[in-house]
């Protein structure tokens, strides 16, 4: 007869919620310790900078159609909101002052950062997984070239230079998207749009703007090469790194977000 | 030739969890030696290489290349140390988004766009050794056969002239012809530029055609190592089986 005691359905209710937990922490340990791995090995010769203009061109101008279109609706849909919202209480004027703040401050980098996580993290997971499981990175370090300087640095600051500039021009679509809605459907004085945006736009608010793209840039690059360098098990764990990338980017880009909001303005 | 081994391993042991693949795996290669390892499939010998090389870390036991212990390098160091090696990997492992003469020379330049004229040609002395021409200089990785690309994966890993060279089944997927003229290359390597081979394969006709010594690894430990003309008379019933290819008897 077996003298086995049956589990205590209280501590397989803390172990069911602790293992998630400490392995979430385990997993921002690791992702710290890959960031100053790729910072350290960065800051050494031999570096790549022909890399770093091709990954800026793939983040940057391969990205530019996607961040066009979103900030263009998003901006004009943002200005039909705040009109019929307004008329509730009579501040329809308010329309180009909201308009402006929120997407420099808040959609601009939010939704670039979302839209490029989803296009970029996942490829770069894609690619740099696909290269763990055929042993491509094992053959590059055996010819003489670490990856870390030859894959991951060149997209980490590829994606931090690059987002400010994507998010710089689609706070300008987006602000031009809200100007013509306004102009050809909710009938404003183009003169007295402009003026009234000129006027409400602060040098701390774009400041704001380009800090969170950088840090939603450098979160989308850790994300992908993180998720891709760690791929094991074969087509499977290139899906799973994939998936994981593309999660992980969103997560941070709107947990980073919150932080340096709060800390801005808390 | 020097008393000192190439490479030496001692008591070197690798678990993932709770599979241990290598068990105090003791063995050396002489410069200049081509030594070959056979074992079935997951028996620890891509894992033993990759323990050598540096690009796993061992749980336990040393691991001496010219005399130094390399387990107790510093990575800089270690890093140095691998320049000595190249390897062929099994599914070849060239880099799908850069042209072949790039894959070949990609040691010699870390990866950088560099002398591009003069690269051609050193590609191209490389990859006439392993029988392929000018013609495959601009193609893509995609663009080759399994067996082209498994030569031009070993036209990348002589090209920096390596002290060491390891081939993990380096004829996998060729026909019988080119099999000898990897075969061939592999000989010419270690008798003509005194390179030290260290091969794994399944291939008894490769083992038998390109080895001076050979070990058989099973469940983690080296069980019988010598001469390549001893291979057919071992007297072990482990190596009797896997050479003669039977699928009865202790290996299961």
């Amino acid at each position: 007869m077996s003298n086995t005691a049956a589990p205590n359905p209280v501590i397989l209710f803390f172990a069911a919620i602790g293992r998630p937990v400490i392995a979430a922490f385990a997993a921002i340990g690791h992702v710290t310790l890959f960031a100053l791995h790729t910072i350290r090995k960065a800051l050494t010769p031999p570096w790549y900078p022909l890399r770093l203009f091709e990954q800026m061109f793939q983040i940057g101008w391969a990205s530019l159609p996607v961040v066009a279109l979103t900030a263009i609706f998003t901006g004009a849909a943002l200005a039909q909101q705040i009109y019929t919202g307004g008329s509730r209480f009579n501040a329809q004027s308010t329309v180009p002052a909201i308009v402006v703040i929120a997407m420099v401050r808040e959609l601009g980098p939010v939704l670039v950062g979302l839209m490029v996580a989803g296009r970029v993290s996942s490829a770069m997971a894609a690619e740099i997984g696909t290269m763990r499981v055929t042993e491509q990175i094992d053959a590059m370090v055996t010819l003489r070239t670490d990856p870390y300087r030859y894959l991951i640095a060149p997209r980490l600051f590829a994606s931090v230079i690059t987002l400010p500039i994507l998010v710089c021009i689609a706070n300008v679509i987006g602000i031009f998207g809200g100007y013509l809605l306004s102009i050809y459907k909710l009938g404003f004085n183009p003169a007295n749009y402009l003026t009234m945006t000129a006027d409400i736009l602060e040098f701390d608010d774009i400041m704001m703007s380009l800090v969170k793209a950088a840090v939603f840039g450098f979160f989308i690059a850790l994300s992908g090469c993180y998720a891709g360098l760690t791929t094991r098990g074969g087509a499977a764990g290139v899906g799973r790194a994939t998936t994981n990338a593309v999660v992980g980017a969103f997560i941070l880009i709107l947990l980073s977000n919150l932080i340096v909001t709060l800390t801005a303005f808390g | 030739m020097s008393d000192q081994p190439k490479i030496e391993l001692r008591n070197v042991s690798k678990a993932f969890g709770s599979n241990h693949v290598l068990r105090d795996v003791s063995f050396s290669v002489t410069p200049g030696e081509s030594m070959t390892v056979i074992g079935g499939s997951g028996s620890g010998k891509s894992v033993m290489l990759k323990c050598i090389l540096g690009l796993m870390d061992v749980d336990g036991g040393q691991i001496f290349v010219d005399g130094a212990d390399v387990c107790a390098m510093k990575q800089a160091d270690r890093d140095d140390v691998r320049t000595k090696f190249g390897m062929l990997f099994q599914g070849g492992a060239l880099f799908d988004s850069l042209p072949v003469w790039r894959n070949v020379t990609f040691a010699l330049t870390s990866g950088r766009y560099r002398n591009s004229g003069e690269m051609r040609k050193v590609a191209l002395d490389n990859l006439e050794r392993v029988g392929l021409g000018e013609e495959v200089l601009e193609l893509r990785p995609s663009e080759l056969s399994g067996g082209m690309q498994k030569r031009v994966a070993l036209a990348r890993a002589i090209a920096p002239r390596p002290e060491i060279i390891f081939f993990d089944e380096p004829t996998t997927g060729l026909d019988p012809i080119r099999t000898d003229v990897i075969n061939r290359l592999i000989l010419e390597l270690v008798r003509d530029l005194g390179i030290t081979a260290l091969t794994i394969t399944h291939d008894m006709g490769s083992v038998e055609k390109i080895s001076d010594r050979v070990a058989m690894l099973y469940d983690g430990r080296i069980i019988w190592s010598g001469p390549v003309g001893d291979l057919r008379r071992s007297g072990d019933v482990h190596v009797d089986q896997f050479v003669m290819g039977h699928a009865d008897g202790p290996i299961a």
